[in-house]
């Protein structure tokens, strides 16, 4: 086994702690973390439930390799229904605790019902007590940390918590773990403070062992860890760089979305790049970027921990913001830098450290702002709306105050708070939303990168890169170069990797290994690890089946084939610059042949013969 | 020529595959909380150090065991903590100044580096290189040496930490005499 | 060069292995009283309760190893006097053994109150490998025991008790458990701990005296709080004195132990003295005192064999600490944990949990610490305190949380990455 066999069941409502059997015929078909918890939730919720209801349950979820020396084997995941998509969310984070939840004992915590009053979830092996949080509720996720800290008298305690950010129902807030990673996307946070659950804090000292074949497992983690080490993309680009080694390269192709995703290249992407990171500042002459870190488990190591310059209007005389803390990451550099047309590398880190601080997505934030940007410019919102602040593209001003402001759930930030969909339909320009199924885009312009266009409008989550990364294919060629302005086998591409990528999602690993590893890699480690016979045959058997299965619970939810779509704007305004210039995105011509490659109806659905193919 | 681990913080992410590797050697599970070397993190300033004993020649907690349970190992200069000897009274916890023999409440034993018996698994899991097992007459040895050295000190002498030192050696070789 | 050692305990097995280190070619005798080969009294508690045997706490465990390492080991001769003109240890029967060098590790008794009734039978003290003998004959199961003193050896007794399934009446004068080891906060968590598990804990209460009992139980132990508890067994823990007597007219100054010098010399030429039964250098207060712990013990045994076998070594005072595990709540206390003039603290308390830290600080430097439920890197407040290490801004980030202990240490200390003075400034 790799699974601990343990589910610890919360119910908020009765104030509960129940400890009940995983099971074990479903972890054969979904793996685990993703595929799995959502084999739960499919099973025990109904998906039209409001999201913020008690009726809606949520999942904290390690995968099998979660807790071992598998590298990257650290990664947890929520999944609940998000109130920002009404669909299905997961969402994925790295940083320690989804090793501490395994090392305590547990494969998932199922969270149910509401709490009449704020708690937290204390968890050490098999304890799991919900304590009072009056004292929490109101704090941001650093304080929530260090009081967690300290009351309970342990350094090493892991802690994820919400912000004020979800507390005052910001509908994409995050669940922040260890000070900065992330369940960030899709609203799960929003979902965790409406059940007045403020904080899991968590201490595992059991160990995560009893292997199918533990010396194979090192054997084949070891050359895994190799194979890792020797690639250019994980040994040496993400480590050096992080994800930001993409800024300079996505701009060059002419897919960098700015300013609203009106243009396709940003004219500062030079100054909030990974390269401009490691430049020394004139104040203090260190670089923005102090040092790389690791999540557990993890010998990529592409994390940023960075320091904002002291002198810097954002935190000049204020200590508290000096110190190192989760740095910009490509797509937070994105949505809070060439998306708003703001090229100022420390505002960018500075509002980055303001959404860790209180738990709030920063692709959905910086894509929110630069929608509100737009509309200011429109002139549709204006100073009365704003509270009298300015807020045109490029200011990093605006930036940052609108990040103080949202991250708090204060005055304009409230309804920058709402996300960019039903921002823009308040202000009656739904057009002007840059979403998928309400969902704010990533950083890859689809009209640059055809196949991103395709894996954005069938994202079960609304529009992610995490879904279906075909930027690997068409920009970086892993494992095959495609033509990111060809439409050709982008549907097969997509699909592929959509059902590759559920499957590295449930096994606890980060999808970032597979710039480097195929599942010919992470099979063997499974394999060696888990009852079972897991061949790549099977893991991307389970992908698929997962990739239906949250496909089916969207359908059931409300979603239709009329969601699988990307605004106007990239489907009719040209690319104006740049070597996809004259383009858009022909999702037109893709979708139709997904579908089928799916095995789905013209309309989307699931077909009777699909269904019995993959058990549903 | 005794080897020693070498510690080079700057190279650490804090990845943890030496605390994993260190407890599945010693536990047969992963289980950062049993591993015998620790990362600390320090957020704030963004660094992390990797720290386990030093096998220093004071060897306070192999004279403070009062049951023998505590042995030099010939072959690695390590001090071996002999746990079926071990009556768990900890006093070896509170003699080590440098913090890094613990106590264990699950098997009442206390619990301490040992260098894998000279194939120490931290050293072999480390992806950066912050931790490897090396020759103990590295440049860096001497320094380390003063280190452990410094505790206890003459009665009102203050520490002096010596600034911006690149290497940390663990291990220092028996030199004979006290 | 003849070496002698007048007891077999930490401090005289220590010195008798460095001597045969530093002076290969000199005769080594360690005298020892009890008959026993040199045991530890800090594995007394886990023979209490036959988790090892009586061999389990012998300081050292080879087959022959004294006779071996070319150390003589005379059991079960007593020393009775001191001839230091004629360099001569009396022995009780006459005999004398004559030294070049004498160490004095003798080490303390317990004492016993002169309380009414105290010599009654099943009445014990708890230092001895004799006397464990006799509690474990009386502690059985569900037989009524009281211990009277809850101090550091009273506690790590308290323990086997309990394992022993007795059912267990602890009486304290002073105000709280432990109290030359802990403050109040943490006495009284282990106090309510004890409680909690089960055992009769009296604070603030004097033993009156020890009477005849009744209900099948041959002794009751009556207590100035009116109230009186029935036993089978009593043990009396109320502290310990250094062994000085047999030093009377022998010229070796004596006060609450051997008056010993930075060499660990006494007031006469060749005679050392170490362990429980010297007056050593506190490292903290500058001033000696009598420590009666184990790593002082060793600390002094090892300083002594050194300047008797012609290598001068100075005393740099040993830090006073203490671990115990009480019930398995383990609490730890070093130098001055209760603090000093001018000095300030840092606190975190958690009753529910038995949880709690203190620090006490002079300037930046830790000049003492306590710990309740803390198990790892507990040493490092020895560390902190025996090497002086200035804390910088790390003191205001303990003050803030003091469980950050061993992460200041490291910081202050070790250069952590090429960015060191950042951490340490």
């Amino acid at each position: 086994m790799s699974w601990t066999g343990k589910v610890l069941r919360v119910n908020l409502t009765e104030g509960t702690c129940k400890a009940e059997p995983l099971n074990m015929e479903w972890a054969q078909q979904y793996l685990g973390q993703r595929g799995l918890a959502t084999k739960y939730l499919v099973e025990e919720t109904d998906p039209k439930v409001d999201p913020l209801s008690p009726e809606n349950k949520m999942i904290m979820t390690t995968g099998p390799l979660t807790g071992t020396m598998a590298s990257t084997g650290g990664r947890y995941s929520v999944v609940t229904k998000s109130p920002l998509t009404n669909c299905i969310a997961c969402s994925n984070s790295g940083g320690f605790i989804g090793a501490e939840i395994k090392t305590a004992g547990w494969d998932m915590i199922i969270y149910e019902g509401k709490s009449p009053k704020p708690v937290y979830l204390y968890l050490e092996d098999d304890t799991a007590e919900l304590r009072p949080a009056d004292h929490l509720w109101g704090k941001s996720v650093w304080d929530t940390h260090e009081i967690l800290h300290k009351e309970n008298q342990d350094p090493e305690l892991k802690i994820a918590c919400v912000g004020r950010a979800a507390e005052k129902g910001n509908l994409y807030a995050a669940i922040v773990n260890d000070m900065h990673r992330a369940a960030g996307r899709s609203g799960v946070g929003t979902v965790m403070a409406s059940k007045n659950l403020k904080a899991l804090a968590c201490r595992g000292t059991r160990g995560v062992g009893n292997f199918k074949d533990p010396m194979r497992f090192m054997q084949a983690t070891e050359e895994a860890k190799k194979v890792l080490a020797d690639h250019a993309v994980t040994g040496q680009g993400l480590p050096t760089y992080g994800t930001q080694v993409l800024m300079n390269v996505i701009n060059e192709m002419g897919a960098m979305p700015t300013r609203n995703m009106r243009e396709v290249q940003f004219e500062g992407a030079h100054k909030i790049s990974g390269e401009a990171m490691h430049e020394p500042r004139a104040s203090d002459h260190q670089p923005n970027l102090s040092t790389n870190g690791a999540c557990f488990g993890c010998t990529i190591a592409c994390g940023r921990i960075s320091t904002i310059d002291p002198q810097h209007f954002t935190v000049k005389d204020r200590p508290e913001y000096q110190k190192a803390s989760g740095g910009l990451e490509y797509e937070a550099a994105w949505a809070l830098g060439s998306n708003t047309g703001v090229d100022d590398m420390d505002a960018l880190t500075y509002a980055n450290f303001l959404c860790n601080e209180d738990g709030m997505d920063p692709i959905s934030f910086g894509a929110t702002v630069s929608a509100a940007m737009e509309l200011y410019e429109m002139g549709v919102i204006t100073t009365e709306h704003t509270g009298g602040l300015e807020i045109p593209f490029g200011s990093a001003e605006a930036l940052v105050k609108l990040a103080e402001l949202t991250a708090k759930g204060e005055g304009f930030g409230q309804e920058i708070g709402l996300g960019s969909r039903r921002l823009a339909e308040k202000y009656g320009h739904p057009d002007i939303s840059m979403t998928v199924k309400s969902q704010e885009f990533p950083a890859y312009d689809p009209r640059g990168i055809q196949g991103m266009g395709l894996a954005y409008a069938t994202s079960n989550r609304g529009a992610c890169h995490l879904r279906g990364y075909t930027v690997s294919s068409e920009v970086l060629g892993i494992p095959e170069k495609t033509d990111p302005l060809s439409t050709d086998g982008k549907a097969e591409l997509v699909k592929a990797f959509q059902d590759a990528t559920a499957a590295v999602d449930s096994a606890g690993l980060c999808v970032f290994t597979t710039f480097a590893w195929g599942m010919d890699d992470i099979a063997p480690q499974i394999d060696a690890a888990c009852e079972g016979d897991w061949t790549t045959e099977k893991l991307l058997e389970v992908g698929e089946r997962i990739w239906n299965m949250e496909r089916d619970y969207n359908l059931k939810a409300g979603m239709t084939a009329a969601d699988d779509t990307l605004p106007k704007r990239l489907r009719k305004d040209a690319a104006k610059v740049g070597p996809a210039e004259g383009r858009v995105n022909d999702l037109d011509v893709m979708l139709p042949k997904y579908y089928e490659v799916r095995g789905w109806t013209p309309t989307g659905e699931l077909t009777p013969e699909t269904r019995a193919r993959l058990g549903l | 020529m005794l080897k020693a681990l070498k510690l080079e913080p700057e190279k650490c992410t804090g990845c943890l595959q030496c605390e994993m590797a260190c407890s599945f050697e010693n536990t047969g599970a992963f289980n950062p909380a049993k591993s015998r070397i620790k990362v600390f993190t320090f957020h704030d300033e963004g660094r992390f150090a990797p720290y386990t004993c030093t096998q220093c020649d004071e060897a306070w907690c192999m004279h403070a065991c009062p049951v023998e349970a505590i042995v030099l190992n010939m072959a690695t200069g390590s001090k071996d903590v002999l746990s079926d000897v071990c009556v768990g009274c900890k006093v070896c916890t509170i003699a080590c100044p440098f913090g890094t023999v613990n106590y264990e409440a699950d098997s009442g034993k206390v619990v301490k580096c040992d260098l894998c018996g000279g194939d120490p698994w931290c050293a072999k899991a480390c992806p950066t290189g912050a931790i490897t097992y090396v020759a103990a007459d590295d440049t860096g040895m001497e320094r380390m040496r003063a280190w452990a050295q410094q505790a206890p000190r003459e009665a009102g002498a203050h520490a002096n930490p010596p600034k911006a030192k690149e290497v940390q050696v663990f291990n220092v070789p028996q030199q004979g005499g006290l | 060069m003849r070496h002698v050692i007048i007891g077999a305990g930490p401090a005289g097995v220590v010195a008798a292995e460095t001597l045969r280190k530093l002076d290969p070619d000199s005769n080594v005798t360690m005298l020892s009283h009890e008959p026993e080969p040199p045991y530890s009294r800090m594995a007394i508690p886990y023979y209490l309760v036959e988790q090892v045997g009586e061999q389990g706490t012998w300081l050292r465990k080879g087959d022959g190893y004294f006779e071996n390492n070319g150390i003589t080991v005379r059991t079960g001769v007593k020393a009775e006097g001191l001839d230091t003109q004629a360099k001569q240890v009396k022995l009780a029967g006459g005999d004398t053994v004559p030294y070049d060098k004498l160490l004095i590790a003798t080490g303390s008794h317990p004492i016993v109150p002169p309380l009414p009734g105290v010599d009654r039978e099943g009445v014990h003290t708890c230092w001895t490998l004799e006397d464990s003998r006799h509690i474990i004959e009386r502690a059985k199961e569900g037989s009524r025991v009281v211990l009277i003193g809850a101090g550091f050896i009273g506690c790590i007794i308290l323990e086997s008790l309990v394992m022993r399934k007795t059912r267990l009446t602890v009486i304290e004068q002073q105000n709280r458990m432990v109290p030359r080891m802990m403050d109040d906060r943490a006495g009284g968590l282990i106090k309510k701990w004890c409680q909690d598990k089960g055992v009769t804990v009296h604070t603030s209460t004097t033993v009156e005296s020890i009477d005849e009992g009744g209900d099948g139980h041959p002794l009751a132990v009556r207590m100035d709080n009116g109230e009186s508890a029935q036993a089978d067994l009593v043990i009396v823990c109320v502290g310990v004195k250094a062994n000085t007597a047999f030093l009377e007219g022998s010229g070796v100054k004596a006060d609450q132990g051997i008056l010993v010098d930075r060499h660990l010399q006494t007031s006469v030429e060749d005679v050392y003295a170490a362990g429980d039964v010297a007056q050593g250098l506190d490292f903290n207060t500058g001033e000696y005192t009598v420590q009666a712990i184990q790593p002082t013990a060793a600390d002094h045994g090892r300083l002594a064999a050194n300047n008797m076998a012609g290598y001068p070594l100075k005393h740099q005072g040993s830090v006073n600490m203490n671990v115990l595990d009480t019930l398995g709540l383990i609490s730890t206390s070093f130098g001055m944990w209760m603090g000093v003039d001018g000095g300030d603290s840092a606190e975190l308390y958690d009753g529910d949990r038995f949880r709690y830290i203190n620090l006490q600080f002079k300037d930046d430097v830790l000049v003492g610490g306590s710990s309740l439920g803390m198990t790892d890197h507990v040493g490092v407040m020895r560390g902190l305190i025996q090497s002086k290490v200035r804390l910088g801004k790390w003191k205001e980030r303990l003050k803030n949380d003091p469980t950050r202990i061993m992460e200041a240490y490291i910081a202050c200390t070790q250069a952590i990455g090429h960015n060191a003075r950042v951490l340490s400034a």
